[in-house]
């Protein structure tokens, strides 16, 4: 059966879809990417869809679904290099995708990325810069 | 006997011709700007040749008939050639009314002695001679509609032009009402520069908007949405203090999008998102 493969690069995931989503290859891809996410302690997760000219709202509700289950699991989801058209579809069928990042491109992306863990990186410095001094 | 119609057609052509010349050239609306006497005289004589070679005795009244297309479709032809040169629909009419003249006039020379046959032929006449100019009408009406048509499409493809402000900003200026038809096109043109130009932000000025109701601002919230799934940032900039009131009044939720005042804001709202700066130079420097 086809698998979408999913990369990882340091603290993230990048997957990239060259094909057209049918709904069993969206699912597996939902059930592996949680996986691998939940094994690699992942921060962040890619999805490039440059290369999805046909959407529904299915795919658009397992988009959805793996920013959601991700940002359980303590990752962000970046989705990038959307068509047009695919994106006028989504927003034509009422998702407007909340809770995804969105990037042009995957540099932009990782870029986007990196600058979330940044501040993430700062925020949790600065608590334990105000925690409470035991004396 | 009563007298054929298409007979007298065929034997009296000239004079017909030479009449209804004379009617067009006499009518006070006569258009000598638009079209030239000689070019009105082809497109009458190409109608009556039409008239007389395709028309026998038994199909006469019947206008849908198979034999009456060629016909049809020159009067069809003159027809839209003079909805685009801009004559009135008066005038294009007076063209069929005035041979209808014409003719009836021939005929009553030709039944000087018999009222009864006369009056039979120039109802004839008349009855197909109305058919004749409702068709034209319909035509002009036509050919005017197709140039509405192509007007209202070269108007949409001018009014959205997408501006690079800046590298990797883009500015959307849109004047007039904002319909549905008008949003797809924006939408359209817009993400597809935002793809082309690798563009981080784009700018909606909607200064040139003369109203906004809930079904604008519905269309505004979709392109908004729409450019944010590109990974883009959609700033909407020109709201007039009508505007804001209206929104306000009717309850319509823009929180969620940055709305600027206007696009000299929102320009300097995209300089810092991008971490650009704008110095001025102290005097003395170059």
């Amino acid at each position: 059966m086809d698998r979408i493969p999913i990369l990882r690069m340091g603290s993230f995931l990048l997957v990239t879809i060259q094909v057209d989503l049918y709904d069993r290859l969206a699912l597996t891809l939902e059930a592996d990417l949680v996986q691998m996410v939940n094994k690699t302690g992942a921060r962040g997760v890619l999805i490039d869809i440059s290369a999805v000219s046909i959407v529904d709202s299915f795919m658009g509700r397992i988009v959805g679904n793996i920013a959601s289950m991700s940002k359980i699991l303590d990752a962000e989801t970046v989705v990038v290099g959307m068509q047009p058209a695919v994106a006028i579809t989504l927003i034509e069928l009422g998702l407007p995708l909340k809770g995804v990042h969105t990037a042009l491109d995957v540099e932009k992306g990782m870029a986007l990325l990196k600058s979330m863990m940044d501040e993430d990186q700062e925020t949790d410095q600065e608590e334990i810069e105000d925690g409470p001094v035991v004396e | 006997m009563s007298l054929k119609i298409n007979k007298l057609l065929q034997k009296k052509k000239k004079n017909i011709l030479e009449l209804w010349m004379k009617n067009q050239l006499a009518d006070e609306g006569l258009r000598e700007d638009l079209i030239s006497n000689e070019e009105l005289r082809s497109q009458s004589e190409e109608l009556i040749d039409a008239l007389v070679s395709n028309l026998g005795e038994d199909n006469f009244e019947n206008v849908d008939s198979d034999l009456w297309s060629p016909v049809i479709e020159i009067l069809g032809g003159i027809a839209i050639t003079r909805a685009r040169q801009g004559f009135t629909p008066r005038e294009t009419g007076n063209f069929v009314f005035s041979l209808k003249e014409a003719l009836l006039e021939i005929l009553q020379q030709e039944t000087k002695d018999d009222a009864a046959a006369l009056f039979a032929q120039s109802l004839r006449i008349s009855r197909v001679m109305d058919s004749l100019s409702v068709v034209t009408f319909e035509t002009f009406i036509k050919g005017r509609e197709e140039v509405i048509l192509r007007q209202t499409d070269e108007i949409t493809e001018i009014s959205t032009p997408v501006i690079r402000v800046w590298d990797g900003i883009l500015a959307l200026p849109i004047i007039g009402t904002l319909d549905s038809a008008r949003t797809q096109v924006v939408m359209e043109s817009l993400l597809q520069e935002i793809v082309e130009t690798g563009s981080s932000i784009a700018i909606l000025d909607i200064s040139g908007v003369p109203a906004v109701d809930s079904l604008v601002a519905q269309h505004l919230i979709k392109t908004v949405s729409a450019t944010r799934l590109m990974g883009a940032e959609c700033i909407i900039s020109g709201i007039r203090p009508e505007i804001a009131q209206t929104v306000v009044h009717l309850g319509i939720d823009l929180s969620t999008i940055i709305t600027k005042a206007s696009l000299a804001s929102a320009l300097a709202y995209a300089f810092k998102a991008m971490r650009l700066e704008v110095k001025k130079i102290p005097a003395g420097q170059r």
